[in-house]
């Protein structure tokens, strides 16, 4: 195989895996550490487009700077909202949050609808994420590298590493994984586990928002667009092993590259469907993914 | 006796109803047609507006004088972009509502499903969009253009431009796999080269891995039948990857006005597609359908060819109707071949197969969404709904 191609394959497997783990981040964490199955968070990546669409609006070219708190804070209020209103009432009780998020999705699209319209609204990459690394000379010559997935591929990284910070290494991530392997104890230490879930809940929405400004770069900005993700995204949650961030980050990469060489040796719609075959066989073999979490909370389920 | 109490029942529902609808259209006056299309769903995007456009053309003959005397009446169903829907709502349309005529659809994975409803139920469809050709239903006048009058002119036209490698980038679906298969026969048959072909499934959001085989297939030129939002991508990630309209230019056949507003003018800057029909087509007809449609429905919609091809499928059904002096389905559908008139796409004329003999346009999209007409056909382009190299020997029945 040529090596330009093959070097082109394997940077798409990581711009897609980058892209993967993004996606999923948000999802990690209300899925994995709290146990609700969050249908909307593909609305809350849809909203961190449309709040960069906003942004760029009010600034113009210098709009990502805007963006990201932007989509940051919005989507994570939003989350905030959403908890302390319905999802809250719903714990322990996985069918019914499962149908309520469901619910929020298609409530969020339609009120997207009604603010953008249905079309999609446009949003470019400013001009200093528009170009390309080239490689010339040797055998590697015209290799390219788009900044724009090079731009993804450091913010994933940057939101993984924070995260995995977040958790391992601050108080709130110590009272996170206290709630998590056991709720009561943790409440008779003095850990406010109501007020956390909340906290945890829009920390994960606002993953999400964070992770629609990276997309509206790459991808369209429309009221359905959440919806293409969302399952890859769950794909990743269930692979990485769940409440497992790095799993999560293990996997994204895992199913990156799988979909990268599946797609250079045959085609981008066989590949898709090679990609879920393979993560059938997979959960087969390891039940509970790359990283399964020993968890009182994932063992009451 | 029970049944009498049903009967009755029902009568005084249909009263009730009259009664609702302000007992303004007596069943004399008015005949009924139905606009079929999504209105809800994924496809909505781009249905809404054609059914606008329908609509558009029957108030605007209601304005007038009616079809032989009667108003028109739109019973309006949503096909909910679900297949299956849309056989169910043209059989409601065609045993219930009795309609006369509807116009819809826009998938042909939609057409395909209705068909075999109004084949039985003797009904006709008046459907606005490009297709892939191969189908040729009596119960159907197909005004969207033919392989031959779409993707082919595009494919003449870049082969005379020297661009000579292509690659062939398609949604995973009929329509692209059908005009691709097409476009093959006639590339190898014109002595051009094929780079490559490469489908992504309906919707798809990634396009690195595709990109990176057009880079190693080092095409001249990428012929576009991806569909919908997968298209947003696509450009951006193509121009991410360093490609414009000047090193690769991609020639689209379900890119128009609209969808160009959404994917955003920049990134589609002198980029080409091919159609029947564009916003900017001087023709009076034209200015006239563009400044009723904006005022009725936005100043600065935009305005499609398939929306262009159902304003004047219903002026269409109308000239037919009134050759025939009938409403009869299959007495108008029989009396609609031959009819010529000056529309919005410029003139066209019912062919015997029931598509349209029709004018095609290469654009080049520009600042602000709009195509500058670059190339036409010469004169008007007669369909032919079976391509001879890929499907020798089959005809219209």
């Amino acid at each position: 195989m040529d090596p330009v191609f093959l070097s082109g394959q394997l940077f798409t497997g990581l711009s897609v895996a980058s892209l993967l783990l993004l996606t999923a981040l948000g999802l990690a964490l209300s899925f994995g550490l709290m146990r609700v199955i969050n249908m909307a968070h593909g609305e809350f990546l849809m909203i961190g487009g449309y709040l960069t669409f906003i942004a760029a609006k009010l600034m113009g070219p210098g709009f990502l700077w805007l963006a990201f708190p932007l989509a940051f804070v919005g989507t994570a209020l939003l989350g905030a909202l959403l908890e302390f209103t319905v999802i809250r009432r719903l714990y322990g009780r996985p069918l019914d949050t499962l149908l309520a998020t469901w619910g929020i999705s298609l409530i969020l699209q339609q009120a997207a609808r009604q603010i953008f319209g249905s079309t999609g609204v446009p949003v470019t990459a400013p001009a200093w994420l528009s170009g390309a690394v080239v490689v010339h000379g040797g055998v590697l010559d015209g290799l390219t590298f788009p900044h724009v997935r090079l731009f993804v591929i450091v913010l994933s990284a940057l939101v993984l590493g924070g995260m995995w910070w977040l958790l391992n290494r601050s108080p709130f991530g110590m009272h996170v994984r206290a709630v998590n392997q056991n709720r009561e104890v943790a409440a008779s230490l003095g850990v406010n586990t109501r007020r956390l879930d909340m906290l945890v809940f829009a920390l994960g929405a606002g993953i999400a928002g964070v992770a629609g400004v990276g997309l509206a770069l790459l991808s369209p900005v429309n009221p359905t667009v959440g919806a293409a993700y969302i399952v890859n995204a769950f794909l990743v949650v269930v692979v990485g092993g769940v409440g497992s961030v790095l799993g999560a980050g293990a996997a994204a990469l895992l199913l990156g590259f799988t979909t990268a060489l599946a797609e250079g040796l045959t085609s981008s719609s066989l590949a898709q469907s090679i990609m879920l075959i393979l993560v059938v066989v997979f959960l087969q073999w390891k039940p509970k993914g790359l990283f399964p979490t020993q968890s009182r909370a994932l063992e009451e389920t | 006796m029970k049944k009498d109490i049903h009967a009755r029942k029902r009568h005084l529902t249909l009263l009730l109803t009259l009664g609702v609808l302000g007992g303004a259209a007596l069943a004399q006056d008015t005949i009924k047609v139905g606009i079929l299309h999504s209105l809800t769903g994924t496809m909505s995007i781009s249905e809404i507006t054609v059914a606008n456009a329908a609509q558009l053309a029957v108030d605007e003959i209601n304005a007038g004088s009616g079809v032989m005397g009667k108003k028109i009446m739109v019973v309006k169903e949503d096909g909910a972009s679900d297949w299956p829907t849309f056989a169910t709502k043209a059989e409601k349309l065609l045993t219930q509502d009795k309609v006369a005529a509807v116009f819809g659809g826009w998938t042909s994975a939609s057409r395909k499903s209705m068909l075999p409803v109004f084949e039985k139920n003797g009904g006709l469809l008046f459907y606005p969009v490009q297709f892939e050709g191969n189908e040729c239903s009596p119960n159907i006048v197909y005004t969207g253009a033919q392989p031959n009058q779409q993707a082919l002119p595009a494919l003449d036209w870049a082969m005379g431009k020297g661009y000579k490698t292509i690659f062939l980038l398609g949604s995973d679906y009929v329509y692209p796999r059908t005009a691709n298969l097409i476009l093959k026969k006639h590339i190898t048959d014109m002595k051009g080269t094929l780079a490559g072909e490469e489908y992504v499934p309906l919707g798809g959001t990634e396009f690195s891995s595709v990109i990176n085989k057009i880079k190693a297939a080092k095409p001249d030129v990428i012929i576009n039948t991806l569909n919908g939002d997968s298209n947003v991508s696509f450009f951006k990630q193509y121009q991410a990857a360093g490609y414009s309209a000047k090193t690769l230019p991609v020639i689209s056949f379900s890119i128009a006005e609209q969808e160009a507003q959404s994917i955003g003018p920049a990134l589609l800057t002198g980029q080409y597609a091919t159609w029947n029909y564009f916003q900017s087509l001087p023709n009076a007809a034209n200015k006239k359908f563009v400044a009723a449609y904006q005022k009725k429905y936005g100043k600065n919609t935009a305005i499609t060819d398939p929306m262009a091809h159902a304003y004047m499928d219903v002026y269409l059904w109308k000239a037919a109707v009134e050759k025939a002096k009938s409403f009869d389905p299959m007495a108008v559908r029989k009396a609609i071949v031959g009819i010529s008139m000056d529309s919005p796409l410029g003139k066209i004329t019912v062919d015997a197969n029931g598509s349209l003999t029709q004018a095609v346009y290469t654009g080049m999209s520009g600042a602000g969404g709009q195509f500058k007409v670059i190339s036409q056909s010469k004169g008007v382009v007669a369909p032919q709904p079976y391509d001879k190299l890929a499907f020798p020997g089959k005809t219209c029945p």
